[in-house]
């Protein structure tokens, strides 16, 4: 078990193996650990697919699945952490993390994730229902062992596979209520799948030489700047009429339709300026950025949409 | 080797650091992190036997029951 310069040093003063020494571990470096933006993101795609699932849900069952799910993502980030921190040791973005900031060992991180992991899959399990624990054990064994251990140093695919388990989340929000999976909500699933590709290759264009640094294969440090700018219109433009699918299945609204249309075109435009762009990466940032609102809006109306046609009716009394 | 030569050699140990209190002093730093560690294990633990109590409550008799 590695540890810190400082956790050593302070084990040293105190007399002993700095393998086993007190914590100087808070309460907010665990939360840290799980990354709670990432979280929010989980939830919210999640409650989506919870509420858009035909069928009764108490609330008291839903507010459930939808922690476990919570509790699920940060125990997927926690474990990320753990196997990661040589790598975000080397990168400008992760260097502050706990376990390369030295707030937490690596044991430390391993110990909390499993727990949660194990928590969150039985307690789903226990008070909601079997499918939707299988779901979220998958989603977490998908992140943590095929993306982090394996694709992420493998493959400038990674992110592209390993998207797999960030778009899950609709899926086990709508297992939840229903038990079972169907195309609603794979479709939700393709969304986010596809949307990935272009949103973290947008990134690594600009961060490219923090990636290098630390032996990550992304796209723009295997391929080139030049095919990672293809690339990320391609999947745009897979993307952009994707994200029409759920209003031409009727299972969105026109006001949906309509975001969707005025979002796909907007990310294919960006997606052709980045392809344009001779210096700089300003057109990618803009694109980082705007892929966020993108997603969040489309989820944001799906939402909005069945609430406005009466959440309350949705929930059985 | 018999016992008193056991003993002897006790004896002519050379004087160690006086005896303190047993095991690691914490510093301030590791007791306010133990302490905000174990504040929010029981506020989970909490939190979790009121979850459990509350979907007992709403299931009812079907608590057991699990739809695949």
């Amino acid at each position: 078990m590695s540890v810190s310069f400082a956790q050593a040093e302070l084990a040293v003063e105190q007399g002993v193996d700095p393998s086993i020494a007190p914590s100087i571990a808070g309460a907010r470096d665990y939360l840290e650990l799980m990354k709670p933006r990432v979280m929010s993101l989980v939830v919210f795609t999640a409650l989506v697919g919870l509420v858009l699932a035909p069928g009764h849900v108490h609330p008291v069952i839903g507010l459930t699945a939808l922690i476990c799910i919570a509790v699920g993502a940060g125990a997927s980030g926690a474990l990320n952490m753990w196997y990661d921190a040589d790598i975000d040791a080397r990168m400008l973005r992760t260097a502050a993390r706990p376990i390369p900031a030295g707030k937490l060992r690596p044991g430390e991180a391993l110990a909390f994730g499993l727990i949660l992991a194990g928590f969150s899959i039985v307690v789903l399990g226990l008070l909601v229902n079997v499918v939707a624990a299988a779901l979220l054990a998958v989603t977490i064994a998908f992140y943590v062992v095929v993306y982090t251990m394996w694709l992420k140093r493998a493959t400038p695919q990674n992110i592209v596979i390993g998207g797999a388990a960030g778009a899950l989340p609709p899926i086990i929000g709508w297992a939840s209520v229903t038990g079972g999976v169907s195309l609603e909500p794979l479709v939700l699933f393709l969304i986010i799948f596809m949307w990935t590709p272009p949103h973290f290759w947008a990134l690594a264009l600009y961060r490219k030489d923090d990636y290098a640094r630390a032996g990550v294969p992304m796209l723009p440090v295997v391929a080139g700047d030049r095919a990672t700018r293809r690339q990320i219109l391609l999947y745009t433009l897979v993307l952009a009429p994707l994200g029409l699918a759920p209003w031409l299945m009727g299972y969105a609204g026109a006001s949906y339709g309509i975001a969707a249309a005025l979002g796909g075109g907007a990310m294919i435009a960006l997606a052709l300026r980045i392809l344009a762009e001779k210096e700089g990466f300003k057109a990618s940032k803009q694109m980082f950025a705007f892929s966020i609102l993108y997603l969040f809006v489309l989820f944001a109306v799906l939402l909005a949409e069945r609430m406005s046609g009466g959440l309350f009716g949705h929930f059985a009394a | 080797m018999t016992m008193s030569n056991l003993m002897n050699e006790s004896d002519q140990t050379p004087a160690r650091t006086p005896k303190t209190e047993a095991g690691i002093r914490l510093t301030d730093a590791q007791l306010r992190a133990r302490r905000s560690r174990s504040l929010a294990i029981g506020i989970a633990l909490g939190l979790l036997a009121l979850l459990f109590y509350i979907v007992t409550l709403v299931k009812g008799p079907g608590v057991l029951e699990r739809p695949l």
